[in-house]
């Protein structure tokens, strides 16, 4: 692993103010690195801040109503400190995202082609000929049969799963350093899904490009995520290499987690374990552990002190009383 | 361990805090200064029409030797003593006319559009409720009103009558809503036909008059009556520009702003005054129920405000 | 596309069709009937009888109708009570001056209303946008005819700066081609005819054009707003296009479409406004014939002016039901 990582997020805290409303903490003080070529999942359910912090780290976040501090290098540029026609430069090229419905994410008016040789022509500065047979290239390489006629086709007239590949093809375009997988492949139908993972894992491997997942599906996380943070409330409880994490989850919310995935060696019968409630918003992290009123082994220092985040064997945890490494 | 379980439980509270949607739409226009505004400005407009026959210290038709003498051509008299923003064009109170026409403009307004809104609904329950050759043959018709410019189709129908009245006007103006609330009360009752609850109450068997009348005609009334607010304000201005082409309401005893302004407009190198205070009043009138309806239908939509 | 075309004609056929049977009972539902409405002043028993039977009023219903059918399709509407002359040649003469009018107004409308729609959109919540929503919510609320009477009174009689009334000055020799003064003066190189005509034009133009306006910008903003929320406006962020191509490609392409939409259905506004303008500014077009067609009761021309409102009207919203099925790719295909 280099010492210099790709992506290096600090701190970063995203708040959301809307006038005559208490202040929304959306994200509150994460940090995590990505090395070139490395695959990290953030994994937690919605409105824990997994978003938010991918759209920070694009910075598409709207300038007005939201204030983000902390720290977000890439390549040991601070993006926070880009100019916005500099940040515009480097988004599609250095850094790229692919969105969670494919068919709302493309233009409906415009063609296919367009939106992909739109991003060539502006970072790459290729002619009009030369982007379009790079995008004829480009879809072929996500997998798009006859990528010469789908140019011209509208994103309605592709299937889901094309369309996901498509803005596969636009993300990489410009062979970015990172891409950012919000829920890549949530509207898509099971089988689907799995072709778009290979997709992406494949590309990934291929180009050398850094994958930050985006998801609240731990299968996803499991099959492709060298690390993976455990997201709650706007910050990160749990960070572990993925075999560690999955086979002994420490912190409650994590062992919630898998607990309520349905396994296939556990008996008939057996019920599956949910966590109860969900989650709130404002400032859960106040004088207290975000979640404690939904924890199994929760107890009365939980509800007065906020836990710290604490590193040990190479694992970051936050948490006042955690499952005991040999449970499970 | 009781307080221990009692925090534990005070802090979920603290943190679910969820309200129903209707109270969600109360609480926020309850803060919206737009609906604040539109509110007060309607509340004051029919309490003053309410109060007008007791504000006024004169009659409608009534004329005044005071006011009359130095009536002529090129002079209409200002304020005096006695009458407070002076004559009209024919030597009666302006005051006490601008008070009573507020009745006569907010009785148009509503009868016109409740007639509307009762017809239009009667047509839009059926058509959306039954479907099939009746949604379609109802439809069409409707397409066909729609496809007359609206003041036109007024006009139209005030033109058949032989002499104009206050009638005509209300049921020229009513006829222009009866499409535009049947389409609109048609497409919510479609919307919800294929809802679940609906579907549900079906399946349980509940007679079908009353799953239309009590499952569907409920929930599909909101955005009707938001257009109701809105139609109120177009109303008033239909109405007014009837009164211009000389279909207005032709009992001289009855004072009534759109015809007011219809009629000054001769006089308004003369006394600017006599259009200039049932303009703004339209204008300010006519602005207060579009507010109260923009924000209702905002506050109404649950994707909430944009 | 074909197939899209040919199918919305096929639709606009019902309604057209039961459009001309609600004028056919208009026209029998006339107080005294229709001879009587048609005839006005000059009704006799001898000359109601005529009519009568040349319309053929004592023939089955439905024969009626045929016959209704028969002379619109011909454009036979009758003579003006008022002048005696065939109601369509009336039309024809005075068509010209309301398409001038309602032509200019709706640049007007639509030139200025999109940009300011759209800025308003863009600084959503500050002094602009605030400024645009409250001049749209009293364009709408302001009588038509009042501001027109307005802006005569006190530009063009009190300020002299424009002419109060009439499509051209007096003394101004003039030829007519094609009943456009404007494009007259051009075509014949007549330039001060145009240019006197350009500023009649003026005060009409505006007073008919804002509500046209001011539904504009509304339908733009509120479009713009929606589009600048969507996926593929993040999407396009995210790929770091020029700002230029985001709003123009992206945020403008998609807001215009509902947008279009909304200026066929100003078509309708247009003509009623049209007769309200034209009164005040006495302008002698379609309006100004309806206006007195209304005052005078001439049933013939009310009849043929209705019609024609409804024609129009509807094949405008054809037209850009079309055009709109040539813009989003989408409705093509659906």
């Amino acid at each position: 692993m280099t010492t210099h990582p790709l992506l290096k997020v600090r701190d970063l805290r995203v708040v959301f103010r809307r006038r005559g409303e208490p202040d929304t903490v959306a994200v509150d003080g994460v940090s995590f690195d990505v090395a070139a070529g490395q695959v990290i999942g953030l994994v937690g359910e919605s409105g824990c801040g997994k978003s938010v912090t991918s759209m920070a780290v694009m910075r598409l976040l709207p300038a007005r109503g939201v204030e983000i501090s902390g720290s977000i290098e890439l390549d040991g540029v601070e993006l926070l400190a880009l100019s916005d026609s500099e940040m515009r430069e480097r988004r599609g090229r250095d850094v790229s995202m692919i969105f969670q419905d494919p068919l709302s994410s493309l233009n409906p008016v415009i063609p296919i082609g367009l939106q992909i040789t739109e991003v060539l022509r502006r970072h790459r500065g290729m002619g009009k000929a030369q982007a379009r047979a790079e995008a004829v290239e480009l879809l072929d390489r996500v997998g798009i049969p006859e990528p010469r006629r789908r140019l011209d086709t509208y994103p309605h007239q592709l299937s889901g799963g094309m369309r996901q590949r498509a803005l596969i093809a636009i993300a990489l375009a410009c062979r970015p350093r990172l891409l950012i997988a919000d829920e890549p492949t949530t509207a898509l139908d099971v089988t689907i899904q799995a072709q778009i993972l290979g997709l992406l894992s494949d590309l990934v491997r291929e180009t050398g490009t850094a994958l930050v997942m985006i998801t609240h599906d731990l299968g996803i996380v499991a099959g492709m995520c060298e690390t993976v943070n455990v997201l709650y409330g706007g910050r990160i409880v749990e960070r572990a290499q993925r075999h560690r994490l999955f086979g002994t989850p420490r912190h409650p919310y994590t062992h919630g987690l898998l607990r309520s995935i349905p396994r296939l060696d556990s008996p008939p019968g057996e019920k599956l374990a949910a966590i109860s409630g969900s989650m709130a918003d404002n400032l859960p992290w106040a004088h207290s552990c975000a979640f404690a009123p939904r924890c199994p082994r929760v107890l009365e220092t939980c509800l007065d002190i906020t836990p710290d985040a604490e590193t040990s064997g190479g694992r970051l945890l936050r948490c006042h009383n955690p499952v005991p490494a040999s449970a499970e | 361990m009781t307080t221990f379980t009692a925090r534990r439980k005070a802090r979920i509270d603290e943190l679910a805090g969820g309200r129903s949607l209707t109270s969600e739409a109360f609480r926020r226009l309850r803060r919206d200064p737009v609906a604040i505004t539109g509110a007060v400005v309607v509340g004051l407009f029919v309490v003053v029409a309410a109060l007008a026959p007791l504000l006024a210290p004169h009659g409608a038709a009534e004329t005044f030797v005071e006011l009359k003498r130095d009536l002529r051509p090129g002079t209409i008299p200002g304020p005096m003593e006695g009458f407070p923003l002076g004559s009209d064009q024919l030597g009666r109170d302006f005051l006490s006319r601008m008070l009573l026409a507020s009745q006569q403009t907010l009785l148009v307004g509503v009868l016109a559009t409740v007639i509307g809104l009762a017809v239009g609904v009667v047509i839009g329950t059926i058509a959306g409720a039954f479907g099939g050759w009746v949604d379609t043959l109802l439809m069409r018709l409707t397409d066909v009103l729609l496809a007359v410019p609206h003041l036109l189709l007024a006009i139209s129908v005030a033109a058949l009558a032989a002499n104009p009245s206050q009638t005509t006007v209300i049921i020229a103006v009513a006829i222009v809503g009866v499409p535009i609330f049947a389409r609109l009360l048609r497409g919510s009752m479609l919307a919800q036909r294929e809802s679940d609850h609906v579907v549900a109450v079906t399946a349980l068997g509940v007679r079908r008059s009353a799953v239309v009348l009590r499952h569907m005609l409920p929930n599909a009334i909101g955005p009707v009556i938001v257009q109701a607010t809105l139609t109120l304000a177009t109303a008033i201005l239909d109405a007014a520009a009837l009164s211009f082409l000389g279909l207005g309401d032709a009992d001289p005893g009855r004072a009534e702003w759109g015809l007011m302004l219809a009629q000054a407009q001769a006089y308004l190198d003369v006394r600017p005054a006599l259009a200039f205070f049932p303009a703004v009043a339209i204008i300010v009138v006519a602005l207060g129920f579009t507010l109260l309806g923009e924000s209702l239908r905002e506050a109404l939509d649950p994707k909430g405000s944009r | 596309m074909l197939r899209f075309v040919v199918r919305r004609l096929l639709q606009v056929i019902p309604t057209l069709l039961l459009l001309s049977l609600l004028v056919f009972w208009w026209l029998r539902s006339l107080p005294g009937g229709p001879a009587t409405a048609l005839l006005g002043d000059k009704a006799t028993p001898e000359r109601i009888a005529e009519i009568n039977r040349g319309l053929g009023l004592d023939q089955p219903i439905l024969t009626q109708y045929w016959l209704f059918l028969g002379r619109v399709v011909s454009g036979d509407f009758g003579t003006s009570t008022i002048t005696g002359e065939p109601v369509l040649s009336e039309i024809a003469r005075f068509m010209p001056a309301t398409i001038e009018l309602s032509v200019v107004a709706l640049l007007i409308a639509v030139l200025l209303g999109i940009p300011l729609g759209y800025l308003a959109a863009r600084y959503r919540g500050r002094p602009l946008d605030v400024a645009t929503v409250i001049g749209t919510l009293v364009g709408v609320a302001v009588p038509v005819f009042f501001l027109g009477y307005l802006l005569k009174q006190y530009i063009a009689v009190d300020l002299r700066l424009l002419p109060p009334s009439g499509r051209l000055s007096t003394g101004i020799d003039a030829t007519d081609v094609t009943g456009f003064a404007v494009l007259d003066g051009l075509l014949t190189r007549e330039f001060d005819a145009s240019l006197d005509a350009l500023r009649h034009l003026v005060l009409p133009a505006v007073t008919l054009a804002t509500i046209p306006l001011a539904v504009i910008v509304r339908i733009t903003r509120a479009s713009v707003l929606d589009v600048l929320g969507a996926d593929f406006v993040r999407t396009a962020n995210a790929k770091g296009l020029a700002p230029i191509t985001v709003r123009s490609r992206h945020v403008l392409r998609n807001a215009l479409l509902p947008v279009s939409t909304t200026i066929g259905l100003q078509v309708g506004l247009l003509l009623a406004g049209a007769v309200l303008t034209e009164k005040v500014f006495v302008w002698g077009g379609i309006g100004t014939m309806l206006a007195d067609a209304i005052t005078l009761k001439d049933y013939p021309r009310l009849q043929a002016l209705l019609l024609m409102g409804a024609v129009i009207y509807v094949v405008v919203n054809l037209l850009v039901d079309i055009s709109y099925a040539v813009i989003d790719p989408r409705v093509r295909l659906s």
